[in-house]
């Protein structure tokens, strides 16, 4: 049965249209905010992975960009395998010692700004393979953004890790990456 | 380089191939091996493949730990149907102990062999549709190993890397939940299934790009080692199921669909006849459970206090049930010394596990035989002198699991 | 079964003679030793014979006992015979000073690459393979990890501590 219509026609209204809108001046069709806030709205929600996606993790990331845990509608539609058009990282699986130099050279293809999620407990920190061949943790050679825990974590915690790099791109300041700061934490990696 | 074969006109110009870095980082959802192609224009020269890009050394972590935790490393051989992995080993250990398992944790063993069987082949045959350029396929599908992931929660409480059963049986009795979701499962796939045969078995756009591609005989299909599916489609009736039964697969009727060219369509319709039987295993199986009553339909492992855990309410008032909690826990107990060599059908072919153990608390030796590792050799011979295109739709028809590959 | 275990030790017993050694059946499938200079010929004998047609290579790999001295490397080999359905697994001992034993690749093809992870795991020499390079592990190990004296661990780790990890 249809519900009976209503219209809206006083004004007002309880909802707000944006719901975790940047703090600015605004008024009838105008809103001034500083520019890093309204570009890190923008990039926040349009962010392109590139699942590198080694071993067991890389199938719950299947599961995740699937119809039932959909990432796509945190604006990751499109997922990329070229490092040069993609934002985000996202380390899925084991890496091992042979593969480190690989994913050290699709981390230098990758286009500023780029930002890094180490999904699993692999990838974190070697996890269950504390042998001569696994690198113990991708942050030994390049660095990371968002960790997430679990083996193989949780599509709801995968997501949970995309919400939280994107409030890490929302509050981003726009001279981050020329910083003193981030440039030291570059040489610390071995990176120009 | 310019010394294969290449049919140059008269009066031309001396001509090289060119070298393709099919390399370790391939769009999500091969695994990483890399494959240096030499290509004559579009036409495939020669492949020399390199693997162990996720090699984690599980025999040498093998000799370190208890038999019970090396479930969790079997896991991770072949993700995509890790409950296999999980029986294989558990059955194993059986062997080697001498412990026989009721029937009825036989036959549920079965269900979940089986329900893993089809995520395998759900998630291969989907994506040669992929690869083929039809990605709908997979949506579809993909769905359906969501009810497949949310039986396994019920039993053992992970998805995908489940760690399921213990030496003896399973940990927990299936609750009546368990059996709502496969009933569940069992009525909404097979149309699903049916639809995407629709979709793609006489496609004639999926028939031209998989029919005559990758084909490999017989002959040298036994001779490289070849086992599974992959076998059988080149018109070899080899199955574990049958040959050696385990877990009371003998009790159960079904069909081993063969093939006949060992080309790209026939490992496809192999797969898809297989996840038919796998159906119709699942429902002879269940039925066969609701058959127990009374005491028989509380079983759900064996009678084996050294290698099971002991319920908790025991633990704490029971003398002996406290001293086999303690010392399992604690890994002290010892293996008896032998070696035994058993095999499962794995979802990729003969899955086997050669155990040594010299009377320690762990292996002495323990070897995986990993059926993607001895397939993936004949790779070079399959795609040679076949085009580019047709070399990614025979790497994602063989089913190559990178966990398993590198073990 | 038409093929028994007692028929295979017959059949071998009155081919090699005293060259195949220490028959037993642990957990049914029969296994024997053989010298190994003598494992080409085994293994073509139980191919080509008629009667006994193992013709596939289910594994192929090594064991190393360190207490056995001269015969520390034992190259395990597990033929099966998909038409009478029995299996057999056969040894080969060989030392880790001189640890050289013949190729099964002309044989069977699969022999290859299980070859090359025997190597790559315990530095058994296959004389006459193809292309004897490592294949799981890096290029430039110098080392054998699968041999019993290497540890499991990276020992270049700095942030683990081990009195927690009860070492």
């Amino acid at each position: 049965m249809a519900r009976p219509v209503q219209y809206n026609l006083s004004g007002e209204t309880n909802a707000k249209l944006v719901k975790e809108g940047p703090e600015g001046l605004g008024g009838e069709g105008y809103f001034a905010t500083s520019l890093d806030k309204v570009v890190g709205l923008a990039r926040k929600n349009s962010i392109w992975p590139l699942p590198f996606a080694t071993s067991c993790c890389g199938i719950e990331f299947m599961a995740t960009m699937g119809a039932h845990y959909d990432l796509a509608r945190f604006g990751s539609e499109r997922v990329g395998f070229s490092p040069r058009q993609c934002d985000l990282l996202m380390v899925m699986g084991t890496i091992a010692k042979k593969m480190g130099p690989v994913l050290k050279q699709v981390y230098l293809q990758m286009a500023e700004p780029r930002w890094v999620l180490a999904m699993g407990a692999c990838a974190s920190s070697g996890g269950i393979f504390d042998s001569y061949s696994v690198l113990q943790g991708i942050d030994q050679i390049i660095p990371v953004d968002v960790y997430v825990p679990g083996c193989p974590p949780r599509p709801e915690a995968v997501i949970d890790g995309i919400i939280k790099i994107q409030e890490l791109v929302a509050n981003e300041s726009l001279r981050r990456r020329n910083g003193e700061r981030y440039k030291n934490l570059m040489d610390s990696y071995g990176i120009q | 380089m310019s010394d294969h074969h290449i049919n140059l006109p008269e009066g031309s110009i001396g001509k090289q191939t060119t070298t393709l870095n099919l390399g370790p980082t391939h769009p999500a959802t091969h695994g990483v091996f890399q494959n240096v192609l030499e290509l004559d224009g579009e036409r495939i020269v020669s492949a020399d493949s390199t693997i162990g890009y996720i090699h984690r050394a599980f025999e040498k972590i093998a000799e370190r730990r208890p038999l019970y935790q090396i479930t969790t490393l079997t896991d991770r051989l072949n993700y995509c149907s890790s409950p296999i992995n999980n029986m294989g080993w558990h059955l194993t250990c059986e062997k080697l102990l001498g412990v026989k398992t009721p029937k009825r944790v036989d036959y549920l063993r079965i269900i979940i062999m089986e329900l893993a069987r089809i995520s395998d082949h759900l998630i291969c045959n989907s994506i040669v549709g992929v690869d083929a350029g039809a990605y709908t396929g997979f949506l579809y599908l993909m769905q359906y190993r969501e009810l497949i992931y949310e039986i396994y929660e019920e039993v053992c409480g992970s998805r995908l890397t489940t760690n399921i059963g213990r030496i003896g049986g399973f940990e927990r009795n299936f609750t009546p939940k368990a059996f709502e979701k496969l009933e569940k499962f069992l009525k909404e796939y097979p149309p699903v299934l049916r639809e995407f045969n629709n979709m793609f078995k006489r496609n004639r756009i999926f028939m031209e790009r998989t029919i005559g591609v990758g084909p490999i005989s017989a002959e040298r299909a036994k001779n490289y080692g070849f086992t599974g599916p992959n076998l059988r489609a080149a018109g070899v009736d080899y199955d574990v199921r049958v040959h050696n039964p385990y877990s009371s697969y003998e009790d159960m009727e079904f069909n081993v669909p063969v093939g006949s060219t060992g080309d790209c369509y026939d490992r496809f319709l192999v797969r898809d006849q297989e996840m038919w039987q796998s159906l119709s295993i699942i429902e002879q199986a269940y039925r066969k459970v609701q058959e127990f009553s009374g005491a028989e339909s509380e079983v759900y492992h064996a009678n084996i206090p050294e290698y099971y855990l002991p319920e908790k309410k025991d633990v704490y008032t029971k003398m002996e049930a406290l001293i086999w909690h303690f010392k399992i826990i604690m890994g002290e107990i010892d293996i008896p010394p032998g070696e035994v060599y058993m095999s499962v059908e794995g979802g990729n072919g003969e899955l086997g596990f050669y155990l040594i153990s010299d009377g320690g608390r762990t292996p002495y030796r323990l070897h995986f035989r990993r059926p993607c590792f001895v397939y993936y050799q004949a790779y070079e011979e399959l795609v040679k002198g076949s085009m580019l295109s047709d070399a990614i739709i025979t790497m994602s028809s063989l089913n190559l699991i990178a966990g398993e590959m590198d073990c | 079964m038409s093929l028994s275990n007692d028929r295979i030790k017959e059949r071998l017993a009155e081919r090699f003679g005293e060259q195949v050694s220490n028959f037993a059946e642990p957990y049914g499938m029969l296994t024997f030793e053989a010298p190994k200079d003598q494992n080409l010929k085994v293994m073509q004998f139980l191919y080509e014979d008629e009667e006994l047609k193992f013709r596939f290579l289910t594994d192929l790999q090594a064991v190393h006992y360190p207490h056995l001295q001269e015969r520390e490397l034992a190259v395990v080999y597990h033929l099966h015979n998909l038409e009478d359905n029995s299996r057999i697994r056969f040894k080969v001992f060989t030392s880790t000073a001189t640890p050289d034993v013949f190729t099964a690749t002309k044989l069977f093809a699969g022999a290859n690459w299980m070859e090359r992870e025997t190597y790559d795991f315990y530095g058994v020499n296959f004389i006459g393979h193809p292309n004897l390079k490592r294949i799981l592990n890096v290029d430039e190990m110098d080392y054998f990890p699968m041999r019993k004296e290497f540890p499991l661990e990276e020992q270049t780790r700095v942030d683990k501590d081990d009195e927690m990890f009860g070492r």
